[in-house]
């Protein structure tokens, strides 16, 4: 099914959203990948603010490549968010509730999921250039010495993404292919 | 002799960077539309659609087509007869990878310490392999390698009475171990042979290879025909989303080994499998 949805991801938007949902996502987000999630984990530990308000957030698992003159950013892809699975839990304990990455989940991120009504969105990998032309604003917001690592927030409009894993936990890496394959071999 | 100057060697290496990262190979580009064309689930047939527009737009506006603009794999075929001057090889092909990454605006990927991490800031070093061939030319190829597939990658040591069967569900066992991870559709290097390291090394010369070409050995065109048709039988698709495209080449690449082993290594890459080459 095809959606447009605009954030924030409230827990009442997240329920409507079921794997295998095209999505065209619009409002800000915010880009974090390893090291990012390393350092916000560690800050919540020691009881220290978060550089963004986690409240609904959605978090893009990104480095893009620097911007050329004129590009608001370079070609922004999404990342593996299987190095993610570590911090994810706790992000998401904090009030984070969307992620857009590619690849597999953990149980215990799915877990975590069902618990705080999580999405997991898929972006397509290795499509950065056509996904950097959705983001229509992006502004740096911490970490900058982490260089592609830094943590961003960004305006995005109409970002096409499919539902991996809903709210629910249903996932599509799983039904999608075993749908393909009862197909085929119908 | 012929003398070379390494700066033209800096040259080269700065092009192919920026050129390998912007402009995908024909060969890419070609098995991804014959693919599109063989899909019919709608999830598969949009994540192609969507993978042939991005590959377009990189090249017609000149941008990376992944963010991730890789370690710089740096092959240099040396002719015997080559004399390299005006300074240190290693340095000038770093010098090429510092300018390319740069100039390109592509994303400085590398860590100083594989531990203790921290960005080099300019993505040097250059992972660079040399071989020495016969004549007075130097053959470059950058093949920019991404680490969402290099980290699915993997390698066993076979015993012999293992035999082909057992390198056959090693490769399936791979891919599907990789399952969404690497951004399928992928493309799959298979190194047998030779040792530990140089089964490694032929897995990943085996990506630079055009996946429109065979193995010469018509046992291993065969067999690269084979596991490729059994990989797009595991139904993972494009994306992992489920559907017939879950690689778009398989390259084999073999060497001699010794009596009491079968080494196997295999290198996943993704659908943005790039490599560039120039002759100096």
């Amino acid at each position: 099914m095809e959606k447009h949805i605009t954030l924030p991801l409230t827990e009442e938007l997240a329920k409507t959203l079921h794997a295998g949902d095209t999505v065209y996502l619009t409002g800000t987000i915010y880009t974090s990948r390893d090291a990012g999630h390393k350092r916000m984990c560690e800050a919540l530990a020691k009881g220290e603010p978060l550089p963004m308000d986690p409240t609904d957030a959605t978090i893009y698992y990104v480095g893009p490549t620097p911007a050329k003159p004129g590009q608001v950013i370079g070609s922004a892809g999404p990342t593996t968010s299987g190095r993610m699975d570590a911090y994810a839990p706790t992000m998401m304990s904090v009030g984070a509730r969307g992620m857009i990455g590619k690849g597999a989940r953990l149980p215990e991120v799915i877990e975590a999921m069902k618990k705080y009504n999580g999405v997991y969105f898929g972006a397509i990998g290795g499509a950065g250039a056509l996904l950097a032309k959705c983001i229509k604003k992006c502004e740096l917001i911490a970490y900058e010495d982490l260089g592609a690592e830094a943590l961003r927030k960004l305006y995005v409009e109409d970002m096409p993404l499919v539902v991996i894993i809903d709210s629910e936990g249903k996932n599509l890496y799983e039904d999608g292919r075993a749908a393909y394959l009862a197909q085929r071999n119908k | 002799m012929r003398e070379i100057n390494v700066s033209n060697v800096t040259d080269v290496v700065e092009k192919l960077c920026i050129d390998a990262n912007t402009h995908l190979p024909e060969d890419v580009k070609c098995a991804i539309k014959n693919c599109r064309a063989c899909e019919d689930g709608e999830i598969a047939k949009g994540v192609l659609d969507n993978i042939i527009e991005n590959f377009e737009i990189a090249d017609n506006e000149n941008v990376p087509i992944c963010q991730d603009t890789g370690m710089a794999c740096v092959f240099l075929e040396i002719g015997q007869d080559v004399h390299f001057v005006g300074g240190d090889l290693t340095d000038a092909i770093n010098e090429g990878v510092r300018r390319g990454y740069d100039k390109g605006y592509l994303r400085k990927s590398v860590v100083k310490d594989p531990v203790r991490r921290g960005n080099t800031g300019d993505n040097t070093p250059a992972m660079i392999y040399t071989e020495i061939v016969p004549g007075e030319n130097v053959k470059i190829t950058v093949g920019p390698k991404g680490f969402g597939s290099e980290n699915m990658s993997a390698i066993r040591m076979f015993k012999p009475s293992h035999g082909i069967e057992g390198i056959k569900d090693f490769i399936i066992e791979t891919v599907e171990t990789a399952g969404p991870n690497p951004c399928p559709p992928m493309v799959v290097g298979v190194g047998i042979g030779g040792t530990f390291d140089k089964a490694a090394l032929l897995a990943k010369k085996a990506l630079m290879r055009p996946i429109d070409s065979e193995n010469p050995d018509p046992y291993y065109a065969d067999l690269e025909k084979e596991m490729l048709e059994k990989i797009n039988e595991l139904g993972i698709g494009p994306q992992g989303f489920g559907g017939r495209t879950t690689a778009i080449g398989l390259n084999i690449e073999t060497l001699p080994t010794h009596i009491a082993g079968m080494p196997c290594a295999i290198n996943i890459n993704c659908h943005v499998t790039r490599h560039k080459s120039e002759v100096i």
